[in-house]
This record gives structure tokens, C-alpha cells and sequence, in this order.
């Protein structure tokens, strides 16, 4: 079996293992890109909102001094000899500085949740995208409920991220940065040692941040295991019920929840540490300058000691402004870490390696003229061709008609279980061929097989003489009609339902297909007819009228090549006798394989297999395996039972 | 939604009270810490200068005067450093009171949310069908996750801020009053306003937000319907469209969302503005004030700065309260399903199933609840204790519906079913479902191995009793055949065993309870004849006096039945024994013949 199948035993595994990868940031980030001419805007709108924040307080300290101070003020050379003239004037200054930086606020948090929410879409959209590609083994391997936390919760922490953090650490770091570039220029040495804060600091914020880093990730996957769960039981609550376990599923579910409880607890411990630790790191820092500013003040000469209080004045002050900003990211660190962890949730799936499809040979509509050559045609014409290009760059066309042959087939779900064992056999085109075989013989896995649900090494399976490997999956899938063992339907109408099979099916043809499988009846007599709107997977029908449903479904498709796994199992034998001239008509002229116990189903198969223990045991027809006297004779007449 | 928050809060009441009193140190230090380093920036200046003066330093009396009583502060620089050292200490004292009000805080909200998730599931388990229906299993997970998310989110932050912003208020307009009551009254203008433009907000964006979490409901279910028929999507080749249609959906939860979010864009600017607006107001009527004469430069910082340190504390409890609205949309979500009444809930009789006897009385019933759709017509019927009886009927008959009623997962519309000669809906739910065991058309298994999952007939089973049932069930076969045996894990609803294993595993898991009725509603569709011959088999033996009813597709699975039950079009058609019914009912004749045919033209 090839490796690749594997990856999503592998990603479950590495989930488990809080890894850290540099990457998501960047990789979160580029979500970003298509707003990047807009991104400059808001960037440049944020600076406009830090230059009012900031220069409408550095105004004050002139506005001040100006009335208050002996002599006439001045502003930008201007002299005022009125004070209160002064005052007005700055007043309206300071409105204009307000202003910018109130509008700047205002058109910058406008644009960006516009970002923020298109970018929550992209992801959501690009996820869902990538998971619809993935092997049948991932969702074989998840469950559901996690699965979903990853669209809901860990989508939410990103956008969070997007739309609240990263305004405020570019706006906060605009103001670390100015005020920086202020203290250097007012005095490099004491920058210096508040370069020493900013190591403790940035060390400080890495040990606490890394722990809460860490319980966030637990704290995300805590999530998507309360989700998984409570998906699960809500879904099987009838099992639930008929078993009394409610108190036990309780009990069940107080073990994962105590272990998000923990995981959150510790992630908000940690993340809440940062605040305090930052504002109060500032506040020692600054007593330090302030204490050591004085002595050195002491050892000076008289004449420097008026320039040097100046400065340290002056540089206590941006100080204070500078531990500002630092605060507000320090606040926003859990944000980023929530965010990092969601991020790493999401590209774990958008990591997994979609269904490998080298697929080149694809299926169109086509046309045959009277010497019998092929041509393609884009309208529906009810001949379907395989388009074959080949590696000299030449294009053959080759009719489709349902030919498929098994070559030694031998497969198992796990390397070390083998399912199926040298399964040969060949289905001419429109020939029926039933399965029989008791209950996990593989029976289901040979059908999982054709559709390359799983897949299988070269060459051993061929569609009309071409390995199934080389047609590009959506057409091989597109040339079956399926209906399976578990019926599924969707939220939407009966008539919705049935036209899943074919998108651009009339109402006519649905109700003709639901006439053939004899679904018709019971859905006229529904409520609203065919516009009866289904909700939870048809749960207001009976198992057996989903089934009719599906049927409905895969008739409409009119597909070359039919699977029907088990498609009345739940359906009376009455009804199915009722349906079996409609089942006919659908098989007539198609490639059927049938799966089935009830041997009056297959009964009528070109020829019919019995399985055991994933190899064929007999092959033919129904009178020549009666007359053969074989498991199936024993079987049929009832004097031998399968076991 | 404060109740829901002191309800839940219980076990961690303690973090919960805890938290505002580290706060309030926090609080009181942080406002110290600043003046205190005035101060000492102030004493520093006059050391360095050399105009330091014992007891003429603070503008309060009583400070001056314990100077002055400590001689040993005659130096400056022991002032300096005993100061300094105060205030580091006084700094240290902040950051443990805040890292541990940080702790607390976040361990009262985890506490807070765990109690409420709990309480949530528990009310969900309680839940009938119909209850279920009303929310949608997605809707359900999500209010047990975002939903309560949300919550603690708010509980976090009120437990965090239901002091520290009336405290700064109070301190701050202290100082400002006393420092100027002439400009401190602009103050008690502006809160009002901004208070009142907060809860303008939150009025308009509340309805959005729930908006917005009813779509997102809707998305979540979209995916969910995806993952369950993941095979039908790859099947039909229909990837493209179900991202078509998810698209959609989270297309709508984008827009809903950015409704809510343009309204709220405005808090942040227009609280800017009031802000910007009072400090303008300040320096315009305090400029003229000085320009007069009247105050001094000093006095005006002051004043600035305690406006701003006010109008944040305003702002920081009308954030809250945004927060607490937008959450109060989560919180009405969670309490809708916390206040949910079961629509089938426990009787007064205490008394146990007994026997199996079952009687249906003038049965009507309809999903809907509306007798002019009803499932089941009229259903009269008497299964003595220990009988096994065949229901047998055309698709959509009403055959699960009617043994549906026996367990009472559905409450009947009209009529009466008594288990043991007492109504079902006089019993404890729990009673009467330990007394009736049940296997469902569709089966259910749950991540775990199989030995895990069939414990949830008996947990208390021994290994021999789960190896006995599923011997019977014709599931031990093939279960020792797995490399891990009962150990086997078994995947979401058992995704690694086949239709029929599962069908096999659901009868031994039934068959475990030790049930006084057992139901098998076409439990065996995906088994073969033989095998299902041998299960029937296996339950005849079996020597407890159980009431069997098995629904069957198969004239096979019920021709040795005491009693068949012919249902057509919801109304009992027939009933009696095979024979009986061979030869005088319609129905069962060609149900017969239909499934004799092939054997016939063979013989």
C-alpha cells in the first residue's frame, strides 16, 4: 500500500505532540497578502492615530508653560502678545491634532474588520477546501466534532489575532519605536541600560511565554476533544438513552473538560503574569535611573550638574512613556499565543496530504460517428468517452462502457491485515455482478476499491482496459453511481436530495427517478411533497424510505457503471419486489455490482462471487453455481449456513 | 446572568473573591507607586542641587514633622535611598499582587467555564429528540464550546474589573474635586454621555451578535453534515458544490458578522473623542484660569492627567459592560439550553420493570404532534411477558415508530402503552429503560475499543458475560479474530468494522443489559441469513424470561415468532402466528411470496 495513506495516522500522532513551528506566524500572516496595498493605508492611518495620541500630549507641556510663564508666548515663531489669543489659537491646534487622530482611529478599525472578517472567510473557505481533497482515511480517523472546532474555535483565535492585536502592537510599537529614537537622542547611555530592561523583559516574556504557549495548545486541543465528544454523544443519544448512560457520559465528559479547565487556567496564569511583570519592571527601572541619576549628579562639577538634572528629567519622562506601549502588547500576549495554537491546529489539516491523484485520463461527453470514430462534444449525448492523452502528446479517445477487471488483487486497511486476497475477476459492460459473502469478507472493500476510496498498486485494476490510477479520480467517481451501505442524506428537500445526483437535473427527471425506485409514493404523501424540507441526515424519515431516497439519487445521476452496497437492506422485501422492475430498468445497459445478503436480489446476476475470508471462493452464474453444489447451492437452498 | 455566573462559579468562589482583593492592593499601589516616584524624582533634584532641606519637603504636614523628628534623614541621600528602596519593595509587592490576581483570576474564569460546560452537558444528556431537534447537535456543540468561551471571557474580566474601575473612578475624582471643583464638574458631564452612548451601542449591536451566532450555528451544521457523508460528496463528485454551499454559509456568518463589528467600530473613536474633548475643555477653561491668576501650571497637569486617568476607568467598565452584552448573547444561548425543559421527563412511580408484558391502548402518534399526521392510527396490542413477537410492514409503516414509544422516546399523541401494567410515563425514565433494552436500526458504536463499548450494556460485566453475549451475538468470532481482540479500537460510530460486525457488536451490547424486553428493530439487515439464524437462535436459548420483539425485513427472521404483527399504513393489519397469517392475511401472503419466489422456481 502506498506510504502517503498513512499521513493522516502520522498528523494525528504529531497533534498530540505540542510542536513548535516558527513558520505559523509567518504562515497566519500571509492570510494577509491579498490586502496588502490596503494594509499600508491602515498602517499609515494608525500612525496618523499615534500622532494625534502622542502629539496631542506634547502639546499640552508648551500650551502650559506659554500662559504660564512670565512674557509673551510664542508657537512656531509666532509671538502672541495676548494670552488668551494664544490660548484659543492652541485650542484649535489641539483640536486639529485630536482630530487627525481620532479619524485615523476610526477609518483604520473600519478597514480592518473588513480585513479581519474576509480573512476569517479565506481561512475557513481555504480549509474546507483542502479538507474536501482529503484521503477517506483522515475523516476514517478524526472525529467529527474535532474537526469542527478547528472551523469554529481555532478560526475565531486567528481572527481575534487579526482584527485586535495587530492594530495595537503596530500602533504600540510605533510609539516604542518614537520614544526609542527620543531617549537615544536625549541620552545614548541611559538608553543603553534601558536596553538591559529590555533584555530581562524580552527574556522574561520568552519563559512565561512559552509556558503559556504550550497550555494553549493543550488548551486548543482540550477544545476540539470537548468538541469531538459532545458531537459524538449528541449525535448517539438514542444509544445513550436505551443504555441509561447519561450519568456515565457526564461522568466521561468531566475528564476532558477538567483537562481544558487545567490547560486554560495555566495558559491565562502565565499570559496574565506578562502585564504586571512589564508595568512593574518599568517602575523598578525607573527608580533605578532616578536613584542612580541623583549620585552620579552628586560626583559632578557644579556647572553640569543644571544640564545633567535636565536631561535626566526629560528622560524619566519618556521612560514613563515608553513603558506605556510595552504594556498594551504585553496584554495582547495571550491573544497571540490563542492565535498560534489555533494557527497550528489549521495548518495541521491544510498540511495532510490530499487524495493522490495522478490522474490524467479524463471523462467526456462524445460522439461517435458512422465509421466509429470518437469525437468529444460538450453537450450530453449519453456516450461518454475516456480522453487518453499519451506522452508523445497524441489524444486517444476510447468509448466508455464499463468494462473492469480485477488483476490479483490483494489489500488490507492496516500493512499487517490483509482484507482482500488475489481478487481476480472481470465485469464485461452491462453485466451485473453481485458479491455474496457473510459479513466482513471485503465485500464493501471491493466497491471501496473501484471508486478509489482507498487505493491500490498499478495496474491491477482496469476501467475499459486503462488502470483506474491513471483517470483522474472526480471522472472515474463521476462514471459510478453509488448508493452505500449508510445512507446519508442532507439538510434541504426531498427534491434537493434526489438532484444531488445530477446538479442539473429537472424536476421532472426527479420525480422520474423517485418514480423508478419507487419513492414517489410515500414522498407524495410527505407534507409539503417533494419540497419537504429533511434536517438531521433525514432523521424524520424511516431508514427505509432514506434508502428509497438515495436510490432516487444515484438513478438521476445516470452513471455508466452502478455499486449498490447493501441498497435495500432496510427496504421490504414487498417494496423491493415493487422497485425491482425500476432497478432493472436502472441497471439495463450498465456495468452493476451488486452487494447483497438477500440472495433473491442478486439471484439475477450475470454472474455472482461468493467471498470468504477475502478471496473468491466461487464464480458463475445462479444456475451454475446451484448446479455446481458448491457454498452457494448450500447456501441457497439453506442447508448450509455461512458463518 | 449574574446568577448564572454565581451559580457556577462554585469550588472556585474562593479565586473569585480572591481576585478582586489582589486587585484592590494592585489598585492602591499603582496609584501610589507614581506619586511616591514624583516624590523621589522631586528629592533627588533637590539633593543633586544641594537644596535639600530636612522637613521642608512634602506639602503635607504630618510628613514634615516625622521628618523632622528623624534626624537621621538629615542627609539627603539616606532619604533618597530609604525611599527608593520603599518603592522597589512597594514595586515588587505590585507585581506579586498582579501575578497572583493574574492567577487567580484565570483559575476562578477556567473554574467558571468548566462548572458551566458541565452543567450544560448534563441538562443536554436529559434531553428528548424533540429537545435536540430544536437546537441542532452543532448548535448544542457549539454553545458548549465558543459559547461558554465567550462567557468566561466576561467572567474573567467583570471578576477583574469589578474594582480596580470603580476604585480609580473614586480615587481620581477625589483628587480632581479637591484639586479644582470649578473644572472637575466638565467630569459630570462627560460620563453620562459616554455611559450613554456605550449603552446605545450595545443596545444596537446585541440583536446583530445573535444574529450572527444563529448562522454561525448553521455553519457549524453544514460542516457537520459534510463530515457525516463524506462518502456521498466523494461518491457523487460533489466537493465543489458542498464548497459551494459552505461558502455560503460562512459567507453569511462573514457579513452578520461585520454588521455587528460596524457598529461597533464606533466605541473606540468616539471614546477617543470624549476623551480628547474633555482634556481640550480642561486646558481651555484651566488656560483661563491661569491666564487670571487663578491656578497654577502645576495644578493643571494634575488636573489633565487625573481627567484621563477617570475617563479610562469610564471606559474600561463601558468596555466591560460592551463585552458583557456581547456575551450576554452567549450567555442567553447557554441558558436557553440550560432552561430547556425535557419534553419527556421522569414519572412518580418508583417501581422497576418486572415483567415484559406490554400493552398499547388506543395508540395515536405523530411526530409532529398534530393528529392530522399521524405515524401510528389506533394501535391496540397486548405482548405477554416473555412471548417473542415479529413486527413486519411495508417502508415507512410505522414499524420503529410503534416500538419507539415502548423505552418512551417519544411521548404517544393520544392513548395509552403500559409496561408491566404500568403506564410508561408513571415510571422513572431511568427504570424503565433498565428494564427494556433496545438495538437500533441504526447503530451507533463510540470511540473506545469494542470491550469499552460493550460495557455499555453492563459496566460491571465480567470478561466471561461480555464473551457469553457476544458468543450469541455471533460477534466473538470475529472479534478474536482482530489482532487486539476486545481491545480493538473501534474509530468515530466504528468506522473500522463492517455494517454487519457493528450490527453484531449493537446485539451483544444490548444483549449485556439483561434486559426483561428486548427490542431488535431490523437490527440484523446487514447480517446473512445464516448468521442471523444462529442469533435467533442463540436468544432462544438463552434461559431468562425476556419479552423478544424483533422487526425483520425477512419472513426468515419472525416465521417462529408466538405472535406477528402485520402493520400497514400505521394501523395494525393483522395479527397471529405464522401460519395464521399465511393463510388468511393479504399482506403477509405477498411479503411471502416475494421473498419465496426464487426458491420456488428452483425446488
Amino acid at each position: 500500500m502506498p506510504k502517503q495513506l498513512y499521513t493522516a495516522h502520522q498528523s494525528e500522532k504529531g497533534a498530540s505532540r505540542p510542536q513548535i513551528s516558527k513558520n505559523t506566524f509567518a504562515r497566519a500572516l500571509g492570510y494577509l497578502k491579498p490586502y496588502r496595498k490596503i494594509l499600508v493605508l491602515v498602517t499609515f492611518c494608525i500612525i496618523l492615530q499615534v500622532l494625534g495620541n502622542v502629539g496631542g500630549t506634547y502639546l499640552l507641556q508648551p500650551i502650559i508653560a506659554g500662559i504660564y510663564n512670565e512674557g509673551n508666548p510664542t508657537f512656531l515663531g509666532i509671538e502672541f502678545t495676548d494670552k488668551s489669543v494664544f490660548l484659543l489659537y492652541m485650542i484649535y491646534i489641539l483640536i486639529g491634532v485630536y482630530a487627525v487622530g481620532v479619524i485615523g482611529n476610526f477609518v483604520s478599525n473600519r478597514i480592518l474588520i473588513t480585513i479581519s472578517t474576509g480573512t476569517q472567510y479565506r481561512i475557513r473557505s481555504s480549509l474546507f477546501n483542502h479538507m474536501q481533497r482529503l484521503p477517506i482515511r483522515f475523516f476514517d480517523t478524526h472525529t467529527h466534532g474535532e474537526l469542527m472546532s478547528r472551523y469554529s474555535n481555532d478560526v475565531d483565535s486567528v481572527n481575534d489575532f487579526v482584527a485586535r492585536s495587530i492594530p495595537q502592537i503596530v500602533s504600540s510599537s510605533l510609539q516604542v519605536i518614537t520614544v526609542f529614537v527620543l531617549m537615544w537622542f536625549s541620552s545614548w547611555q541611559l538608553t543603553l541600560c534601558v536596553c538591559v530592561m529590555l533584555v530581562i523583559m524580552v527574556l522574561l516574556v520568552r519563559f512565561f511565554g512559552n509556558k503559556a504557549r504550550k497550555n494553549f495548545q493543550a488548551q486548543q486541543l482540550a477544545v476540539g476533544k470537548v468538541n469531538g465528544y459532545v458531537e459524538e454523544m449528541v449525535e448517539g443519544q438514542r444509544v445513550v438513552k436505551v443504555f441509561n448512560h447519561e450519568k456515565k457520559v457526564v461522568e466521561g465528559f468531566k475528564d476532558i473538560n477538567n483537562k481544558w479547565r487545567l490547560a486554560s487556567e495555566r495558559a491565562n496564569g502565565y499570559a496574565n503574569m506578562m502585564m504586571p511583570i512589564m508595568s512593574n519592571l518599568t517602575n523598578v527601572f525607573y527608580i533605578i535611573i532616578a536613584t542612580v541619576g541623583v549620585l552620579v549628579c552628586i560626583q559632578l562639577p557644579k556647572n553640569e550638574i543644571g544640564s545633567f538634572l535636565g536631561v535626566l528629567a526629560s528622560f524619566l519622562i519618556l521612560l514613563r512613556q515608553f513603558a506605556n506601549p510595552i504594556n498594551q502588547i504585553a496584554q495582547q500576549v495571550n491573544v497571540i499565543f490563542q492565535a498560534l495554537a489555533g494557527a497550528e491546529r489549521i495548518f495541521e489539516v491544510m498540511d495532510t496530504e490530499p487524495e493522490t491523484d495522478d490522474g490524467y485520463v479524463t471523462l467526456v461527453n462524445a460522439k461517435i460517428d458512422k465509421q466509429g470514430n470518437i469525437s468529444e462534444t460538450t453537450e450530453r449525448t449519453g456516450v461518454w468517452a475516456w480522453k487518453h492523452p499519451h506522452g508523445d502528446g497524441t489524444l486517444t479517445y476510447t468509448q466508455l462502457r464499463g468494462d473492469v477487471r480485477f488483476e490479483d488483487v490483494t489489500f488490507g486497511y492496516e500493512p499487517d491485515k490483509v482484507v482482500l486476497r488475489d481478487v481476480s475477476l472481470f465485469a464485461k459492460p452491462g453485466q451485473k455482478i453481485a458479491f455474496v459473502g457473510s459479513t466482513g469478507a471485503g465485500k464493501t472493500t471491493i466497491t471501496n476499491l473501484i471508486n478509489r476510496f482507498y487505493d491500490v498498486p498499478d495496474g491491477k485494476i482496469r476501467y475499459d482496459g486503462i488502470n483506474i490510477n491513471k483517470i483522474k479520480k472526480d471522472d472515474l467517481r463521476r462514471s459510478l453511481g453509488m448508493v452505500l451501505q449508510d445512507t446519508h442524506l442532507f439538510t434541504g428537500t426531498v427534491m434537493d436530495n434526489i438532484r444531488y445526483g445530477r446538479l442539473d437535473a429537472t424536476d421532472e427527471q426527479c420525480i422520474e427517478a423517485a418514480k423508478r425506485a419507487n419513492a414517489h409514493f410515500f414522498i407524495s404523501h410527505l407534507p409539503d411533497g417533494y419540497n419537504t424540507m429533511l434536517s438531521g441526515d433525514g432523521g424524520n424519515l424511516s431508514q427505509g424510505q432514506r434508502q428509497l431516497i438515495a436510490i432516487a439519487r444515484a438513478a438521476v445521476a445516470d452513471p455508466p457503471v452502478m455499486i449498490l452496497d447493501e441498497a435495500t437492506s432496510s427496504i421490504d422485501t414487498r417494496t423491493e419486489w415493487l422497485i425491482e422492475k425500476g432497478m432493472d430498468a436502472l441497471m439495463e445497459g450498465r456495468t452493476t455490482f451488486v452487494i447483497a445478503h438477500r440472495l433473491s436480489t442478486v439471484r439475477n446476476s450475470n454472474a455472482i462471487m461468493v467471498l470468504e475470508h477475502g478471496q473468491i471462493i466461487e464464480r458463475g452464474s445462479h444456475e451454475e453455481l446451484i448446479a455446481l453444489k458448491g457454498k452457494y447451492y448450500q447456501l441457497y437452498t439453506g442447508a448450509f449456513e455461512l458463518s | 446572568m449574574i446568577g448564572i455566573m454565581r451559580k457556577y462559579s462554585k469550588g472556585y468562589n474562593v479565586y473569585a473573591i480572591l481576585t478582586p482583593i489582589l486587585v484592590v492592593f494592585e489598585v492602591l499601589l499603582e496609584v501610589l507607586i507614581p506619586t511616591l516616584m514624583a516624590y523621589i524624582v522631586d528629592v533627588a533634584g533637590k539633593v543633586a542641587t544641594g537644596r535639600y532641606v530636612i522637613g521642608a519637603e512634602g506639602n503635607n504636614e504630618w510628613w514634615d514633622t516625622f521628618l523632622t523628628n528623624n534626624p537621621q534623614f538629615a542627609e539627603g541621600t539616606t532619604l533618597l535611598w530609604t525611599l527608593s528602596g520603599i518603592c522597589l519593595v512597594m514595586a515588587v509587592l505590585a507585581l506579586v499582587f498582579g501575578g497572583l490576581a493574574g492567577h487567580t483570576v484565570a483559575r476562578a474564569g477556567a473554574g467558571f467555564a468548566s462548572n458551566l460546560r458541565q452543567g450544560l452537558f448534563r441538562s443536554i444528556q436529559d434531553y428528548s429528540f424533540a429537545n435536540i431537534d430544536k437546537f441542532s447537535t452543532a448548535g448544542l456543540v457549539t454553545r458548549c464550546t465558543t459559547d461558554v468561551n465567550n462567557a468566561q471571557m466576561s467572567y474573567m474580566q467583570l471578576l477583574r474589573i469589578v474594582v480596580r474601575a470603580p476604585l480609580m473612578l473614586i480615587m481620581a475624582t477625589f483628587f480632581a474635586f479637591r484639586l479644582n471643583a470649578d473644572i472637575a464638574w466638565v467630569l459630570l458631564i462627560v460620563i453620562p454621555v459616554l455611559g450613554g452612548f456605550m449603552a446605545f451601542i450595545s443596545f444596537k449591536t446585541y440583536p446583530k451578535f445573535r444574529k450572527m451566532l444563529h448562522l454561525y450555528d448553521h455553519m457549524n451544521s453544514t460542516i457537520q453534515e459534510n463530515l457525516v457523508g463524506i462518502r456521498v460528496v466523494k461518491a457523487f463528485v460533489r466537493e465543489d458544490y458542498e464548497q459551494q454551499k459552505y461558502d455560503k454559509s460562512a459567507q453569511d456568518v462573514r457579513f452578520a458578522y461585520l454588521a455587528a463589528e460596524k457598529i461597533m467600530v464606533w466605541v473606540n473613536p468616539v471614546a477617543m473623542l470624549v476623551m480628547f474633548a474633555t482634556t481640550t475643555a480642561i486646558v481651555y477653561i484651566g488656560g483661563g484660569q491661569i491666564i487670571a491668576g487663578k491656578m497654577d501650571s502645576g495644578e493643571l497637569t494634575s488636573l489633565i492627567s487625573y481627567s484621563a486617568q477617570i475617563l479610562m476607568s469610564v471606559l474600561m467598565v463601558c468596555f466591560i459592560i460592551i463585552q458583557l452584552v456581547l456575551s450576554k448573547a452567549s450567555i442567553q444561548r447557554i441558558k436557553e439550553a440550560l432552561d430547556e425543559k425535557s419534553t419527556i421527563t421522569d414519572g412518580d412511580n418508583d417501581k422497576q420493570v418486572g415483567s415484559g408484558e406490554i400493552v398499547f391502548d388506543h395508540v395515536n402518534f405523530s411526530y409532529s404532534n398534530n393528529g392530522d399526521n399521524l405515524t401510528l392510527t389506533d394501535i391496540n396490542l397486548t405482548i405477554k411477558s416473555g412471548e417473542t413477537v415479529g413486527i413486519i410492514g411495508g417502508t415507512g409503516d410505522g414499524k420503529s415508530s410503534l416500538v419507539q414509544l415502548i423505552p418512551r422516546f417519544y411521548d404517544v399523541y393520544s392513548g395509552d402503552v403500559y409496561v408491566d401494567g404500568t403506564n410508561v410515563k408513571d415510571y422513572k425514565l431511568k427504570n424503565l429503560r433498565d428494564g427494556v433494552s433496545m438495538v437500533l436500526q441504526k447503530n451507533v458504536l463510540f470511540s473506545g475499543t469494542i470491550e469499552e463499548n460493550l460495557r455499555w450494556g453492563n459496566e460491571d460485566a465480567s470478561m466471561d458475560e461480555i464473551i457469553e453475549a457476544a458468543k450469541i451475538a455471533q460477534a466473538h468470532d470475529f472479534v478474536s479474530s482482530f489482532p487486539n481482540g476486545y481491545n480493538t479500537d473501534l474509530g468515530q460510530g466504528g468506522v473500522n468494522v463492517s455494517g454487519g460486525q457493528k450490527q453484531r457488536l449493537c446485539i451483544a451490547r444490548a444483549l449485556l443489559k439483561k434486559p426483561k424486553i428486548m427490542i431488535l428493530d431490523d437490527s440484523t439487515s446487514a447480517v446473512d441469513t445464516a448468521t442471523d439464524a444462529k442469533i435467533r437462535e442463540g436468544l432462544k436459548k438463552l434461559n431468562r424470561e425476556m419479552t423478544v420483539i424483533v422487526i425483520a425485513q425477512r419472513i426468515s427472521s419472525i416465521e417462529n415468532c408466538d405472535k406477528i404483527i402485520v402493520l400497514d399504513e400505521g394501523k395494525i393489519d393483522a395479527v397471529g402466528t405464522h401460519e395464521q397469517l399465511l393463510k388468511n392475511n393479504k399482506i403477509y401472503q405477498e411479503v411471502y411470496n416475494s421473498q419465496q419466489k426464487g426458491v420456488a422456481d428452483n425446488a
